[in-house]
C-alpha cells in the first residue's frame, strides 16, 4: 500500500519590537543574563501586564501579509503549566480568539504556485531560557515577555521539502513585511511540526504526531524525511501509531518520544482577567494596513506583467530592493521599460559590483538611461556605442547626449557618407568581393566590419550592409 | 490624642500648626505599642521609615506646601500585607513569601506618597486574602477590639483592627468578595470597595484579578472620600483600569439626600440574617426615608447563585495567580531533586490549608472536561448578576443591605467549617461578581455582646459620590460611628 504524509507546521516568530511585551525592558538579543529584566518580565507579586501597542499592530501586519481575517473581537488567555523558565508559571496566549485567523500563504515550489492555509497566527509572550551546569541550572529572563507570534498551518503540507519551502516562503515574507527579522541562530524562529501518515486515496487523516526541538528550517525538513518512512514502516509492519509529541535530535538524525496523549498537560486555558479584550477599530486597521508593503511573490507577478520582464529579471528585482525602487521610478512613462531592466540589471548593477558603491552614489540620473535606451531605439547609436556611452556617463555623470556629442559618437546614416566607407572598403578587400560573389555571405559581414571600422563605429550597421548589398550587385 | 483624630481633624490641627506629622505618627506608634500586642492588627512596622516620612511631611508643611494639592499631607495611613511597599516586607499573610521584600510601590502607595502620606505598616490579613476572618493569616489572627475573643473578619482583618483601634488615622484594604466590608461592618468602621477598574491593582497581589479592589477604610465616611479621591484613576500600569474622572469626593458630602431612591432587595433580608442585624438595617432604613430618601423594595434574583459563583472564578484565577510562588525566583524555597519536587515541596510547606484548598478547586473548575460546566456557566450566571444590578440601578440610586448576616463571630467558631465561613459573604460577594461599588457603615450594635453592625450600601458602576453622599447622610445623623472600641482606654 502506498502512503502520504500529511504535514502541518507550528512556527513561532519573535516580533521585532523595541520592548517587550508587557512591559518596557528592551526586546534584544545578547545581553548578560537577566539584564533586560524588571518586576513585570519576571513575574514579581503585584505587577500586572500592560500590551505592546506595536507589537499588537504587528500582530494585526502578519495577518494582513498572510491574507487573514483580522478578527473583530480578539482576547488573551492564561496556559498554565509550571516550568522554572516562566515567571507566572502562566503564558499569556490567545487561545480561543486570535487576532487573526484563515489565511493563505503561496509559494513557488517545483516549478509551480504552491498553497497552504493558514488556520491562525496568534500572539503571546516568550519564556525565559535554562541553562544547566555541572550542579545547578541557571536562568536568564532576558528573553522572559518578548512578543511572540504562533503562525499555526492546515495540514496542507505534503512533503519534507514543501515544509522547508513554506519555511523558507514565510520567513521571506515576515522579514519583507518588517515584522521580524527571522534569525534563526538568535532563537527568533522556532518551528513544530505535527505529522500523520494515511494511505493514499484515504480521506480521514491518519494519527497526528508533533515533533519538537528543531532549531533550523532544515532540521525540520531533516526530521520529517526521518519521521514519515519511520511511520509508514511502522504500519507497514501491522504496528499502531498512538498521539504522541517526539523530541528531534539532531545529532542522530532521529525521533524520539517525549510524551503520550496519556501525559499531555491539560493547560486550563482561561481568559486573562488583566488584560481587556481587543477590538480593533476601523482607524487602527487603516494605520496598519498603511504598513503592508508588498509580498516577493506578488511583486514578482506584477514585474511580469506590468513592465513584460522575463522571470529571472523580476526575481532579481524582488531579491534586491533598492534596485527594483530604482528600476520602478525609471520605468513610470519608459517606452521601453523591458530594455529598461535589461541596463539596470546587466549594465549598471554589474558596474556598480565592480566600483562598489551604491545607487545613492550614482553620479547620473535614472533618466539618463532611458535617453540611452532611446537613443539606441532611434538608431542614433549602436548597442555596441551605447555600452561606451554607458560607461562614460557612470564615470562621469554627463548625459548620453553629452558623451555622443562630445565624442562624435552619433551614428553616422547619412547615405553618402556611408557610400563613401563602402566604396573604401570594396577597393581595398577584393578578395573579400570575390568570396561574397562566389556565394559566400560571411565575407559580406567581413566587408561590414570594415565599413564599420573606417566609420570608427559610427556607421548604423543595417545601413552599411544594405548599401554593401546594393554595390557588391553592380559590380556583379 | 492625635491617634484619634480622623484625616480632617488632623488635616486642621497640621495646616494650623498646632501639632507637628512626627507628633501624629509618634501618637500612633505608642498605640500601636500599646494595644497591638492583643490586637495584632500589624505584622511588622518600620517604625524609622514611618518617622522618617513625617519629618519629610513636616518639613514640606514648614516650606509652606500646599494641603489642597497634597490633601494627605503627614497623615499616617497604614497598609494591608498584600499591597507593595517598595523596601517593606510583601507576605500577603503567607509564608511562602519567605523574607521578600517588595523592590517597588504600588500605585495607590505611589499615589498616596504623591498625596503626601506617610505610607507605613503591614497590616494581617487572610492568606492571600483568601478568609473572613484573618484566622488563615499564617503569621496568627487578629483581635476583634470590641471583644478580643471575637475576630475582626477578613480577609482585611488588620486594617480594621488598625483603624478602630486607633493605630493609624486610616487604611488601604482590597476587597475581592466583602473583605473591606465585612471587617469594616464587624470592627464597627467605614470600609469602601470601589467600583472595578476605578482604583489601579498594580502592586496588589492577585488574588481574583477580575474581582479584586484596593480600598479605603476609614473612621468616617468623609476619611474614605478623601483617601479614595487619592487613588482613584486610571493607571497606565493596570489595562483594566478605568479612564473615568475622579471627582473631589469630600466636596459632595453635605448635600441633601433627599428624593434619593433606594432599594431594598427582598432577597437580602431573609435566611441566616441575625434578627437584631435585621432590626438595626430597617432601622437604617427608616432613618434613610426620614433623610428624604425614598426607599422600595427591589429583587435581584440571581442572588442565591452568588457564592457558588464566586468560588468557581475567584478560585479559578488564583489557581492561576498564585502558581507564581514555587521557590524559583523569590520567597521561600524548600529544594528538590528535580524542578517538580521543589515546586511540590515549597508549596506544600508554603501556603495554608485554605489556600490549598481554593487553588485545588480552581485547578479542577478550569480542567479539560469540567470548563463548561463550571468556569463557564460561572462566567454565565456573573452576567446575570450583573445584569440585576444594573437593572435594578434603572429604578434606584443605591441599593441597601446588611454588611454581614452576623455580628462578629468568635475566634475558632467558624475556622473548622469552610463553607459556613463562606456564608459570611453571602452579601457582600454579589458587589464584586457585579464590578459595582459599595461601602460599609456602622449602623448600630448588638446588644449582648455589643458588637458593632454594618449597613451596606451598593452603588451604580462609578456611582462612588452617590454612595458616599448616602453613607455620609446617614452618619451624621447618627451616633454609631462615634462609639469607640473598650480596648483603646
Amino acid at each position: 500500500m502506498e502512503y502520504e504524509a500529511v504535514i502541518g507546521l507550528e512556527t513561532h516568530v519573535q516580533l521585532k519590537t523595541q520592548s517587550k511585551m508587557w512591559c518596557g525592558c528592551a526586546n534584544e538579543f545578547g545581553a548578560s543574563p537577566n539584564t533586560h529584566v524588571c518586576p513585570v518580565c519576571l513575574g514579581l507579586p503585584g505587577v500586572m501586564p500592560v500590551p505592546n501597542e506595536e507589537a499588537l499592530r504587528l500582530t494585526a501586519l502578519t495577518g494582513l501579509l498572510l491574507n487573514c481575517e483580522i478578527t473583530a473581537y480578539a482576547k488573551f488567555d492564561r496556559k498554565n503549566y509550571f516550568y522554572p523558565d516562566m515567571p507566572k508559571n502562566y503564558q499569556i496566549t490567545q487561545y480561543d480568539r486570535p487576532s487573526t485567523k484563515n489565511g493563505l500563504v503561496e509559494f513557488e515550489f517545483e516549478g509551480k504556485l504552491a498553497q497552504v492555509r493558514i488556520n491562525r497566527a496568534h500572539l503571546e509572550e516568550d519564556v525565559g531560557k535554562s541553562f544547566h551546569f555541572d550542579r545547578q541550572s541557571g536562568l536568564d529572563f532576558n528573553r522572559a515577555g518578548v512578543p511572540l507570534l504562533e503562525i499555526v498551518t492546515e495540514p496542507d503540507i505534503t512533503s519534507p521539502d514543501m515544509a522547508y519551502a513554506y519555511l523558507e516562503a514565510l520567513k521571506e515574507i515576515l522579514i519583507h513585511g518588517g515584522v521580524s527579522d527571522c534569525d534563526m541562530e538568535k532563537g527568533m524562529v522556532r518551528c513544530d511540526v505535527n505529522v500523520s501518515v494515511r494511505p493514499i486515496g484515504q480521506k480521514e487523516l491518519g494519527m497526528k504526531i508533533e515533533i519538537k526541538n528543531m532549531n533550523s528550517f532544515s532540521g525540520a525538513r531533516r526530521a520529517l524525511e526521518y519521521e514519515i518512512p519511520r511511520q509508514i514502516d511502522t504500519l507497514r509492519q501491522g504496528g499502531k501509531l498512538a498521539q504522541e509529541t517526539r523530541r528531534w535530535e539532531d545529532s542522530t538524525g532521529m525521533t524520539e518520544i517525549m510524551r503520550t496523549k496519556e501525559e499531555a498537560h491539560d493547560y486550563r486555558y482561561f481568559p486573562e482577567p488583566d488584560l481587556m479584550p481587543l477590538a480593533p477599530t476601523p482607524e487602527w486597521l487603516a494605520a496598519v494596513r498603511a504598513r503592508q508593503v508588498e509580498l516577493p511573490l506578488a511583486k514578482k507577478r506584477r514585474l511580469m506583467t506590468q513592465y513584460q520582464l522575463p522571470a529571472s529579471d523580476a526575481d532579481t528585482f524582488v531579491n534586491d530592493t533598492p534596485l527594483a525602487r530604482y528600476f520602478e521610478a525609471a520605468a513610470t512613462g519608459a517606452k521601453n521599460p523591458k530594455a529598461l531592466a535589461n541596463w539596470v540589471i546587466n549594465n549598471l548593477r554589474a558596474k556598480m559590483a565592480e566600483a562598489q558603491i551604491t545607487l545613492a552614489d550614482l553620479k547620473f540620473p535614472a533618466a539618463s538611461i532611458l535617453s540611452l535606451i532611446e537613443l539606441v531605439d532611434a538608431g542614433k547609436i549602436s548597442s555596441k556605442i551605447a555600452q561606451e556611452v554607458f560607461a562614460e556617463m557612470f564615470a562621469s555623470g554627463e548625459t548620453p547626449e553629452q558623451v555622443v556629442t562630445r565624442k562624435g559618437l552619433i551614428q553616422v546614416s547619412d547615405t553618402g557618407a556611408i557610400e563613401k566607407f563602402c566604396d573604401e572598403a570594396i577597393a581595398a578587400n577584393p578578395r573579400s568581393v570575390a568570396d561574397y560573389q562566389a556565394g559566400k555571405a560571411a565575407a559580406l559581414n567581413f566587408l561590414k566590419g570594415q565599413v564599420m571600422k573606417l566609420s570608427k563605429g559610427k556607421a548604423n550597421p543595417g545601413l552599411a550592409g544594405q548599401v554593401l548589398e546594393r554595390k557588391l550587385a553592380q559590380i556583379k | 490624642m492625635l491617634h484619634q483624630l480622623t484625616i480632617s481633624e488632623l488635616t486642621g490641627k497640621l495646616t494650623r500648626r498646632e501639632v507637628t506629622a512626627c507628633e501624629a505618627m509618634e501618637a500612633c506608634l505608642s498605640q500601636i505599642e500599646k494595644t497591638d500586642a492583643r490586637l495584632h492588627a500589624f505584622l511588622s512596622v518600620d517604625k524609622n521609615d514611618a518617622l522618617a516620612q513625617a519629618a519629610q511631611a513636616d518639613a514640606a508643611i514648614q516650606a509652606g506646601a500646599s494641603f489642597a494639592e497634597q490633601p494627605l499631607l503627614g497623615i499616617p495611613i497604614a497598609v494591608k500585607d498584600v499591597i507593595a511597599v517598595k523596601n517593606q516586607p510583601l507576605n500577603c499573610g503567607s509564608k511562602i513569601l519567605g523574607k521578600y521584600i517588595s523592590p517597588f510601590d504600588a500605585t495607590v502607595v505611589a499615589k498616596m506618597r504623591a498625596a503626601g502620606a506617610i505610607v507605613f505598616g503591614r497590616l494581617n490579613m487572610d492568606e492571600f486574602a483568601m478568609g473572613s476572618s484573618t484566622e488563615n493569616s499564617a503569621f496568627g489572627a487578629s483581635r476583634n477590639p470590641w471583644d478580643t475573643d471575637r475576630t475582626p473578619g477578613g480577609s482585611s482583618g488588620g486594617s480594621a483592627v488598625a483603624v478602630a483601634a486607633d493605630e493609624c488615622l486610616a487604611a488601604l484594604g482590597s476587597d475581592t468578595g466583602g473583605s473591606i466590608r465585612q471587617p469594616a461592618a464587624l470592627c464597627g468602621i467605614v470600609g469602601l470597595k470601589p467600583t472595578y477598574g476605578r482604583v489601579s491593582r498594580y502592586g496588589l497581589v492577585a488574588y481574583a484579578s477580575s474581582l479584586d479592589q484596593i480600598g479605603p477604610m476609614g473612621k468616617c465616611v468623609a476619611d474614605t472620600a478623601i483617601l479614595l479621591r487619592a487613588i482613584g484613576g486610571r493607571d497606565p500600569l493596570d489595562a483594566t483600569s478605568v479612564d473615568e474622572p475622579v471627582p473631589d469626593y469630600a466636596k459632595s458630602l453635605g448635600q441633601s439626600v433627599k428624593g434619593a431612591k433606594i432599594g431594598l432587595p427582598k432577597e437580602y433580608l431573609g435566611g441566616g440574617l441575625d434578627p437584631e442585624i435585621g432590626q438595626a438595617v430597617q432601622a437604617a432604613v427608616r432613618q434613610l426615608e426620614s433623610l428624604g430618601a425614598e426607599v422600595r423594595e427591589i429583587s435581584l434574583p440571581h442572588t442565591e447563585y452568588a457564592i457558588a459563583t464566586y468560588y468557581i472564578i475567584a478560585t479559578a484565577e488564583a489557581s492561576a495567580n498564585l502558581a507564581r510562588f514555587d521557590g524559583v525566583r523569590y520567597g521561600a524555597r524548600v529544594d528538590g531533586g528535580d524542578p517538580i519536587e521543589l515546586y511540590r515541596k515549597t508549596r506544600g510547606a508554603g501556603f495554608g490549608p485554605e489556600v490549598k484548598r481554593r487553588i485545588i478547586l480552581g485547578t479542577y473548575v478550569l480542567s479539560t472536561g469540567y470548563y463548561d460546566a463550571y468556569y463557564l456557566r460561572a462566567q454565565k450566571v456573573r452576567t446575570l448578576i450583573r445584569q440585576d444590578f444594573l437593572n435594578a440601578f434603572k429604578e434606584v440610586d443605591a441599593i441597601v443591605t446588611p454588611t454581614t448576616p452576623t455580628a462578629a463571630f468568635k475566634l475558632g467558631e467558624k475556622s473548622q467549617d469552610p463553607l459556613q465561613m463562606y456564608l459570611n459573604d453571602i452579601f457582600t460577594i454579589s458587589c464584586n461578581l457585579a464590578g459595582i461599588c459599595g461601602i460599609s457603615v456602622p449602623c448600630g450594635f448588638t446588644k449582648y455582646p455589643h458588637l458593632p453592625i454594618g449597613l451596606q450600601l451598593l452603588g451604580k458602576p462609578f456611582g462612588e459620590e452617590t454612595l458616599l453622599r448616602l453613607a455620609h447622610a446617614y452618619e451624621q445623623s447618627t451616633p454609631w460611628h462615634r462609639e469607640r472600641p473598650p480596648l483603646q482606654r
